[in-house]
């Protein structure tokens, strides 16, 4: 399998996820985003950061940048593209995932460990999470609070485009294990055809026991199989 | 123009100084180089009041690679990698704009890093606050949290430890410390002294603005009621464009195009051109009209005394500068040639085809003003007697006040607004005794902490002194590490008052003696004079940063309990020292009395075997015993894996209160299985250490036999959520 990384000016995350990706045996190359055409790949990864420094609305300067374009063909052609933190925030700018990211409800940047409950597992980014639907990731981010009209979060729901949802050590989805605010909990959703996945959780920071956790290799071997 | 006596003044230059100035140049300086005079010679950017006393302090061992001058201090921590690091003050700055004042203090030090080939990995801060109920304590808390989160969180870096305190000495003058690590290349340092004549200088990075301007004139002088007027010298941040300015700087150092690389700091392109010059003994010239302006029209005098952020000077070796150009143009960056070095020994401006200034470089550093100053002993506080009533305090509400309070709770209100995980190599997160960070690919790490002493060193400077340094310590090899070597800030008050000199001599002195008998140099450090707010003053507050290696990672430890049914050590000797102790602040409200002495013997012996202890593994968990005694420390213990402790009082002759809440220091507690008790037991008596098992741990409750049981969760609500309460936010 083979990954493009793009970079950003105000990229911070593009080092952490290559790494990420290279464990797991994924060839990766870095993108700079002023390239117009996208190397060969199957995976696309948005990283995190604060891309232009996030100045004008997190992730707009970058949705107009010169990469965007051969982003929007590769999805086209079912190619896989995952985005993380601003790179979510990016893909929702870019208008391939929808939803708003507004800033987290008590309007400071939140840094911390989260449990996820995995809601879809029937897609390429999630697969081996089948065994493992209560898990523990990082968040790290000041705008994560996503935000959708009743409409949108019902054909959310009811077309199981939803990826993660916070929760609490047991795995219940309530108001107290909401970090941000979101609608429904919501931490990570998929586009209808599921090859693209935005999530605010960092799982290249927790893919090592000794970083407390490997709940984020799972994503990254799901990824492999084909 | 005249320079007339208030212009001279107005410039922070007393007139003993100006004679100096006529004297080293032969002739009136003009306004431009007044200015240039006064952020040279201001005591931020000169140290003339402490450089007498900081010479004394040890600044060497075998891993040491470059000690106090150079922008950062560098150890070798094996295997060609080396350690970049260094603590700098933003006090001033940020008690007139927390938010912009915080944020570039984190952005300076950074700087201070980078500029030396290294990538930043973590950053840390000590951050201290008037009384929680003064009204400008809330702003000034949240302005300094979110400056400081703004900038480390966009650039990056993981902010990895800190802490945070609150004393009524910090009133009108708050303590905001930053520290920042980077990791290098043993072979890849790069430094600030030019070499060779006829090399282009270059200004890279950011435009210059009016910000700022004055801003270290600023920090070397008291506030009156007008501080609110000194806005305009606070320098606004930009932390995309450090980041941008980091990774091209990063990808410049790959090859050898560089001579020397200063970042404008303090004082901008006045100090990093006048540094680079001095220290390589040449001479430099820039012509201003090549220095990119944000404003239009400005002025020599502005362009050299404007600390607008996020720049660079650069001196590159000839050929080299069209490769550089390309890069920094990739990242958007200015890039401009505004210089060359000469063989004259002298600063010379040119502005519009004229010369505007020009003056020996000697006059401007070796030649500026040291100050041997006044000082006298300070009167150390003496024991007197505490609250009668005290023995009858209930144990257990007593620990409930401590822990609750604002300086003994949990921070994590504070670190959740840091990015404390970027770069994938966090292994210990802020709220353990240190930080720890992976070096990347590696299977090793360093422990980072920061701390700092108020109480102990306003109660007695020298012994204060000694204990922040033993405490730093302490707090590295509670992780297993090895403790290398230290960054330090001494905050003080006003130099010109021989008490406050007292204070910094005196503490300078127990620095030293601490230092030097743990092998613990100092390698880089800053000095913050001029903490005082119309004739009151802020406790000594000596701030260090302390660095360690751990070789492998599987040897580190935590503080939490791993295990129910383990054995308790309290090991070191505890003789109940309640003097200046959080439980007599906390809950008896009494300020009086000597702080705890430090052995340093003991320091080292107990120290060096708890090292032992843990690197043959045969503890599972340690914490060191410091504000608040082992009551605070056990619980601090039990609270993050749920998991409790049933000790009993040994038999010894102190009372209950002296045992569970004394200060006495160079102690540490231990968990220890029962299969390993033995072995421990052996390895301390052998090397004379006093210990003593207290108990088991246990499930949720903490208890203390005969006394008190208590269920954790009730325990840890108090603990979890002063901040929150503080700032009326629901949990």
């Amino acid at each position: 399998m083979k990954s493009s990384v793009i970079v950003f000016p105000g990229s911070n995350c593009d080092r952490d996820v290559a790494v990420a990706l290279e464990k797991f045996q994924i060839k990766n190359q870095m993108v700079w985003h002023n390239e117009t055409i996208l190397p060969k790949c199957d995976l696309v990864v948005l990283p995190g950061g604060f891309s232009y420094g996030d100045y004008l609305r997190t992730g707009c300067i970058a949705s107009k940048s010169k990469i965007i374009n051969s982003i929007i063909e590769h999805v086209k052609k079912g190619g896989l593209v995952l985005g993380i933190c601003n790179g979510f925030q990016i893909l929702i700018e870019t208008g391939l995932l929808p939803g708003v990211l507004l800033r987290n409800k008590k309007l400071k940047f939140l840094s911390k460990n989260v449990f996820l409950k995995v809601i879809n597992t029937d897609n390429r980014f999630c697969s081996n999470y089948k065994n493992k639907d209560i898990i523990k990731l990082p968040i790290a981010h000041n705008e994560g609070n996503f935000f959708a009209d009743d409409s949108l979060i019902k054909k959310l729901e009811d077309r199981n485009l939803i990826a993660f949802k916070y929760c609490d050590s047991q795995g219940k989805v309530e108001k107290i294990s909401n970090p941000n605010g979101s609608s429904n909990n919501i931490a990570g959703i998929l586009n209808d055809k599921k090859n693209i996945l935005g999530m605010m959780p960092h799982p290249e920071r927790l893919i090592d026991p000794i970083l407390s956790g490997e709940d984020g290799s799972i994503l990254f071997t799901s990824l492999l199989k084909s | 123009m005249k320079i007339s006596t208030e212009i001279i003044n107005k410039h922070g230059i007393s007139s003993e100084e100006y004679k100096k100035i006529i004297h080293l140049i032969g002739r009136e300086p003009n306004l431009l180089e007044l200015g240039i005079f006064s952020a040279m010679w201001n005591e931020h950017c000169s140290y003339k009041s402490s450089k007498k006393y900081l010479k004394t302090l040890p600044t060497k061992n075998v891993k040491v690679i470059q000690g106090p001058g150079e922008n950062a201090g560098v150890i070798d921590i094996e295997d060609n990698d080396a350690l970049v690091f260094k603590i700098e003050s933003h006090n001033h700055p940020s008690f007139i704009e927390p938010y912009q004042g915080a944020a570039t203090g984190v952005g300076g030090i950074l700087r201070d890093v980078f500029t030396m080939g290294a990538r930043p990995i973590a950053t840390l801060n000590s951050i201290h606050f008037g009384d929680t109920s003064h009204p400008k304590t809330k702003n000034l808390l949240s302005g300094v949290v979110s400056g400081i989160g703004g900038y480390g969180n966009c650039i990056g870096v993981p902010t990895i430890g800190g802490e945070v305190k609150f004393n009524s000495s910090y009133n009108e003058n708050i303590l905001v410390n930053a520290m920042a690590v980077g990791l290098a290349k043993k072979n890849k340092i790069f430094y600030s002294k030019a070499e060779g004549i006829n090399k282009s200088v270059i200004y890279v990075g950011s435009k210059t603005g009016r910000d700022g301007i004055h801003g270290a004139s600023m920090a070397s002088a008291e506030f009156d009621d007008n501080a609110e007027e000194k806005k305009p010298t606070v320098q606004v941040g930009d932390p995309f464009t450090e980041k941008l300015l980091l990774e091209a700087c990063l990808e410049l150092m790959k090859d050898d195009s560089i001579i020397s690389i200063q970042d404008m700091g303090a004082a901008g392109l006045t100090s990093s051109s006048i540094e680079m010059a001095s220290k390589g003994n040449i001479g430099i010239e820039i012509n201003l009209n090549k220095v990119p302006c944000r404003e239009k029209n400005m002025t020599p005098y502005e362009m050299m005394l404007s600390e607008s952020q996020e720049r660079m000077l650069l001196i590159l070796n000839s050929g080299k500068e069209k490769n550089a150009e390309k890069i920094f143009s990739k990242w958007g960056l200015d890039f401009s040639v505004i210089g060359k070095t000469t063989n004259t020994k002298n600063l010379v401006l040119i502005f519009d085809k004229k010369e505007v200034a020009n003056l020996p470089l000697n006059s401007l550093s070796k030649d500026a003003p040291v100050y041997d100053r006044k000082w006298k002993k300070s009167i150390n506080s003496k024991k007197i007697d505490p609250p009668k009533d005290f023995y009858n305090k209930d144990l257990y509400e007593s620990l409930k006040i401590v822990l609750s309070s604002a300086n003994n709770s949990e921070k994590n209100w504070i670190w959740e607004q840091y990015d404390q995980t970027v770069m994938g190599d966090s292994i210990q997160l802020p709220g353990g005794d240190s930080g720890v960070i992976r070096i990347h690919g590696k299977n090793k790490g360093v422990a980072l902490t920061v701390d700092s002493s108020t109480h102990y060193c306003l109660a007695n400077p020298i012994v204060g002194g000694k204990q922040v340094v033993c405490e730093s310590w302490r707090n590295l090899i509670a992780v297993g590490s090895t403790p290398i070597a230290i960054t330090n800030c001494l905050n003080f008050g006003n130099p010109e008052k021989e008490k406050i000199m007292g204070q910094f001599v005196e503490t300078i002195d127990g620095i030293t003696q601490a230092c030097t008998y743990l092998d613990y140099p100092v390698v880089s450090g800053n000095v913050s004079f001029y903490n005082e707010t119309k004739n009151k003053s802020i406790s000594p507050t000596p701030t260090i940063g302390g660095v360690g290696l751990i070789k492998n990672l599987n040897n580190m430890v935590t503080k939490n309990f791993k295990e129910i049914g383990n054995h308790i050590l309290i090991i070191g000797k505890t003789s109940g020292h309640l003097y200046q102790s959080e439980f007599f602040r906390e809950v008896l409200d009494f300020k009086e009395g000597p702080p705890p002495e430090i052995n340093l013997f003991n320091e080292k012996n107990n120290g060096l075997t708890v090292l032992n202890l843990i690197s043959k593994q045969l503890v599972n968990s340690v914490h060191d015993i410091s504000s608040g005694g082992i009551l605070v420390a056990l619980s601090e213990m039990c609270f993050p894996s749920k998991i409790g402790a049933k000790i009993t009082l040994p038999k010894i002759n102190i009372k209950l209160h002296e045992y569970l809440f004394g200060e006495d220091q160079s102690r540490y507690i231990a968990e220890v299985k029962e299969e390993n008790i033995e072995k421990v037991s052996r390895i301390l008596n052998d090397n004379s250490i006093y210990f003593e098992n207290i108990g088991k741990t246990q499930e949720k409750y903490m208890e203390v036999k005969n006394e008190f049981k208590a269920s954790l969760d009730e325990i840890e609500k108090l603990y979890k959520y002063w901040f929150h309460n503080y700032f009326g936010e629901s949990i």
